[in-house]
């Protein structure tokens, strides 16, 4: 198979394309546009464009044949989809590039965005967040929904951009460039113990993998693996990758938040002005 | 609105998507079906296929609608999954009463076209059943029949005789007269659970 092969999608899926292209597409667009003080620095760039780069090479290159016919491959595209990925996108915060974009947006069309903020404000509770963070890690993975979902292209394509989606709103949720003291953003004590709690699940279900004796994944079974690997083999493999490496990135998500938090001790207390005004 | 109500309310919302995730879910995993095999209806597209017959002739997935059809991918030189599988779908169709034998057809498809010449798996087949027809074609036709049912194949290097391995899908996929997709029979199901199934989906508007 020439380099070409390996490139060009497997299972070809203009929406997800477009997607992409008018993702990057905005950010270059906000980018040469913007305000240069507003601008991200080259290395934020560079993360944001690798973090969206990844999520697209899982999806519409070969790396895609692989993940739909070897369950250890499966959960590595998951862990850059759902966590490695957007885990990038959220640590190079393109919000001045939104704010930007959003300040270019007409009137009437922010009245008609205005739903979508909703939802999103819905979704961003705390507690619906890591609910949905974990939960969908499991609903996939429940061995019914997980054969259902291997054998349809609809269902298998709901899961993928379930997953994206759904890191994004998670990883945007935890690394929330604003700080709390000033703004309504969820306190860095609150996102270390979201970040610890999504963690605990996830080690259970990988653990809960990789030490079943029988086979929890037939449908790679029953479907044909991409080559000749014993069942067992792959099944640990694909536990090891669900257990460790999220768990992981949790643990690098609590150290980047408590650096954050370290570099504001002291630095902003809120009631600052307040205090001075009532003792003067 | 205050603050607290606000929060209240909030917090209020998050239960209820809570509860209703969990029914959604509970209710996803209860469907409780009377067929032996994994329902797929909807899940797959219909039956279509291009491919060559023992006899050299291009063959249709159409010109065998009217048959309950089922479809396995394997090759010949195969130990152990497709002669029992092959064995247990003859096994099936045979215990099956007369008059419905005729309305089912066993369609073998061969991921090995380098090694399985038609007359290979003329002989082959015919071993298993009179029911059973075997089918190849060329590499991309085989690879895109494959990924249209979500399923693969690979091969093993050669040893030093020249003999290889062939990862192939071990299920069956089992579709109506019309060639809509209907059923999925694992390796481990049973005969009289294959038989039962295939009873039943002959005498659905059985003309």
């Amino acid at each position: 198979m020439s380099v070409a092969d390996y490139l060009i999608p497997y299972d070809f899926s203009p929406v997800t394309i477009l997607g992409f292209v008018l993702v990057l597409g905005f950010y270059g667009y906000g980018l040469l546009k913007m305000p240069e003080e507003n601008r991200p620095g080259s290395g934020r760039i560079l993360v944001f464009v690798v973090g969206v780069m990844m999520c697209y090479a899982v999806m519409q290159t070969r790396f895609d044949y692989y993940s739909q016919y070897m369950f250890f491959v499966h959960r590595g595209q998951h862990l850059i989809l759902h966590h490695l990925g957007p885990f990038l996108i959220a640590l190079s915060n393109p919000l001045p590039v939104m704010r930007f974009l959003y300040s270019r947006i007409s009137p009437g069309t922010r009245r008609a965005l205005k739903p979508l903020g909703w939802i999103y404000r819905f979704l961003q509770h705390p507690a619906i967040a890591s609910f949905l963070f974990v939960g969908l890690i499991y609903f996939w993975l429940w061995p019914p929904i997980h054969f259902d979902a291997m054998l349809s292209r609809d269902l298998y394509w709901i899961m993928n951009w379930s997953m994206l989606l759904d890191g994004l709103l998670f990883w945007w949720l935890i690394f929330d460039s604003r700080s709390p003291v000033n703004s309504n953003a969820l306190g860095y004590g609150k996102r270390i113990l979201l970040l610890a709690l999504v963690a605990i699940p996830q080690m259970i279900l990988g653990a809960t993998i990789v030490f079943s004796r029988g086979m929890v994944y037939d449908v790679y079974e029953v479907c044909g693996r991409a080559w000749p690997m014993p069942p067992e083999t792959d099944q640990l493999l694909g536990g090891l990758l669900t257990w460790i490496p999220p768990a992981m990135m949790s643990i690098l998500g609590i150290l980047i938040i408590l650096r954050r938090a370290m570099r504001e001790d002291g630095k902003v207390s809120p009631y600052s002005e307040e205090l001075k005004a009532s003792h003067s | 609105m205050t603050i607290q109500s606000h929060s209240r309310l909030l917090r209020m919302l998050s239960v209820t998507a809570m509860t209703v995730a969990t029914v959604i879910l509970a209710g996803c995993l209860g469907d409780d079906e009377s067929w032996r095999g994994k329902d797929i209806s909807g899940l797959m597209p219909e039956l279509a296929f291009e491919l060559t017959d023992t006899s050299g002739n291009t063959i249709t997935a159409s010109e065998t609608n009217g048959e309950i059809r089922m479809l396995f991918f394997g090759f010949t030189s195969c130990p152990d999954v497709c002669p029992a599988t092959l064995q247990k779908l003859a096994r099936a169709v045979n215990d099956m009463p007369d008059n419905l034998q005729k309305d089912t057809r066993i369609v073998f498809v061969s991921v090995d076209p380098r090694r399985d010449t038609p007359d290979r798996i003329e002989s082959y087949v015919d071993f298993f059943s009179e029911r059973a027809i075997g089918l190849t074609g060329e590499e991309k036709a085989l690879r895109e029949l494959s990924k249209r049912y979500r399923t693969t194949f690979g091969y093993d290097d050669p040893d030093a005789e020249g003999n290889y391995n062939v990862s192939h899908s071990g299920a069956v996929y089992v579709f109506d007269r019309e060639g809509d997709a209907r059923l999925l029979f694992r390796p481990d199901l049973s005969v009289e659970d294959i038989r039962a199934d295939l009873v039943a989906l002959a005498q659905e508007n059985n003309s």
